[in-house]
């Protein structure tokens, strides 16, 4: 765990980046976050970004967000590049998707 | 006369057949159990095939074996639940009415919901080891091959036995050794998790245990489609992988039947109560084993300890008391690793797989997350216990719930 402050807000993160705490979220934050990642968000970010945060409890995955109605799993990748789950994740301030294996 | 009712006649739903026959009254409670095969498969030995060790007679007995006098078996294709009304509709029209259900319909591979992967190349260059034909067809594929690009790739999370696909690249490596033919394959595990395992204990020993036999890792590919003239599998953020030949495991859904139910999650998987295997919705069904969405394997194993739980639930739904029985989440698996060796990992919802002894304290005779030849005796004697104890109901001499004696936390 450690401190940072993110959009001027004191935030606890885990080692890898991830708030610690989901309602700290604001937009600004994840304007924040998504900078640090080199992605400046759009529109259609933030309706991905919320559907993710509505859903983050029934548990998440790139099959589902493709299946929202909001992008396609095409989509999802060209929004958040590399790993589209845990990069939107991180920026929507919920914690790091867990694959149960 | 209550009713129970059973849908789905594998691992889970015959271990509740036998359990719940030996304790409930003849006179009180009538059992029936549905399914559409009459053949019940040791899916653990599908493995084993592609490789000559087993062949489909090794795999297959009939599935009234294994029920128990007193049970109705019905052999049928299940329309649909209708949780309204407590009564399920077979194909036909054929009406079941139940006081308690257990779904136990399993998951199975749906090579459809992947653009080309059911082409002109399914099973001839491309093969799954899920099914009892698949296994068969690259068995004879394999016996002649000459060499080349084997690509074993996963297409989805969850799935089926998550150690299955490790399992068959380490096997692999020993079969084209034996032939002689290994510098001739380059084996390639393609996953859509970050490394060779979900859990970072276990991703550690089993990535080291790749790098050592010579198996290249490609993690986080996840799969778009499959190009069959060009013999490539291509991924959503546009990496493309070349084969000669693709093993792959499909996309996993629940069965056809909870969609039409409208039961299921995106994947046909029933929302389960992951302690106590409730439905979450619905007070008087439950859900066993790989049809539940709880966030554990999907493994024989971990039926067999579900089964314990739900039948101690069950049976006080029936008495109308709260349900007092907890799922951990308890999973127990060997892990073939090639050359006459197995590793063996024991986790739950709580705790990782961690490395140490198994079932005993400093004795074993299992290590856990060891590379040992007595791991590999514990899968080959399994086939038995499976068949003869197992389905049956018995007791085995290890615990239900996980337990942290032997392990080491680092």
């Amino acid at each position: 765990m450690a401190q940072k402050t993110i959009a001027g807000v004191n935030l606890e993160v885990t080692d890898e980046g991830f708030l610690v705490d989901s309602s700290q979220w604001t937009e600004e934050i994840a304007k924040e976050l998504a900078k640090e990642e080199g992605i400046e968000l759009t529109d259609k970010h933030f309706a991905v970004l919320n559907f993710i945060r509505e859903n983050a409890d029934a548990g998440l995955t790139i099959r589902k967000v493709g299946k929202s109605g909001i992008v396609d799993i095409k989509g999802f990748y060209e929004l958040f590049p590399g790993g589209p789950l845990k990069l939107s994740s991180k920026i929507a301030g919920i914690a790091k998707p867990t694959s149960c294996v | 006369m209550k009713k129970i009712l059973i849908l789905g006649a594998g691992t889970g739903g015959t271990i509740m057949a036998n359990k719940l026959r030996k304790a409930l009254d003849r006179e009180e409670w009538d059992i029936t159990i549905v399914d559409k095969h009459k053949t019940h498969y040791y899916q653990p030995g599908f493995l084993f095939i592609p490789f000559g060790i087993y062949n489909k007679q090794d795999v297959i007995k009939p599935k009234a074996n294994f029920i128990p006098s007193g049970v109705n078996m019905i052999y049928s294709d299940i329309d649909k639940i209708i949780h309204e009304e407590n009564k399920v509709l077979l194909e036909g029209g054929k009406v079941l009415n139940y006081d308690f259900l257990i779904v136990a319909t399993g998951t199975r591979i749906d090579p459809e919901e992947t653009p080309g992967l059911k082409g002109e190349l399914w099973r001839k260059e491309i093969f799954d080891f899920y099914t009892v034909e698949g296994a068969v067809a690259l068995q004879e594929f394999f016996e002649t091959w000459q060499g080349g690009r084997l690509v074993m790739n996963i297409a989805e999370l969850p799935f089926k036995c998550p150690v299955a696909p490790l399992e068959f690249v380490f096997l692999a490596d020993e079969y084209f050794t034996k032939v002689g033919i290994r510098d001739k394959v380059d084996i390639t595990y393609v996953t859509p998790l970050p490394g060779a395992f979900t859990k970072p204990i276990a991703t550690k020993m089993l990535g080291e245990l790749l790098k050592e036999k010579n198996i290249k890792v490609i993690p986080e590919f996840y799969l778009e489609s499959v190009d069959n003239k060009e013999k490539k599998i291509k991924s959503y953020d546009g990496q493309e992988i070349p084969f000669d030949v693709l093993t792959i495991v499909p996309v996993n859904k629940g069965d056809d039947m909870v969609e039409r139910s409208g039961m299921g999650d995106d994947l046909n998987f029933i929302p389960t109560d992951k302690y106590t295997l409730k439905s979450e919705k619905y007070e008087n069904i439950f859900v066993l084993g790989d049809a539940s969405n709880i966030p554990t394997s999907k493994a024989g194993s971990v039926v067999h300890f579900a089964a314990e739980v739900l039948f101690d639930n069950l049976l006080c739904a029936i008495k109308g008391r709260e349900l007092r029985a907890t799922f951990d989440g308890h999973a127990n698996c060997y892990i073939e690793t090639g050359f006459g060796k197995g590793s063996l990992i024991d986790f739950n919802y709580e705790t990782e797989p961690l490395p140490g002894t198994y079932p005993l304290p400093g004795v074993g005779p299992f290590g856990l997350l060891q590379n040992t030849k007595m791991n590999h005796y514990g899968k080959v004697i399994f086939r038995w216990i499976y068949w003869h104890m197992l389905l049956k109901g018995k007791e085995l001499p290890i615990e239900n719930h996980m337990s942290m004696a032997g392990k080491k936390k680092s």
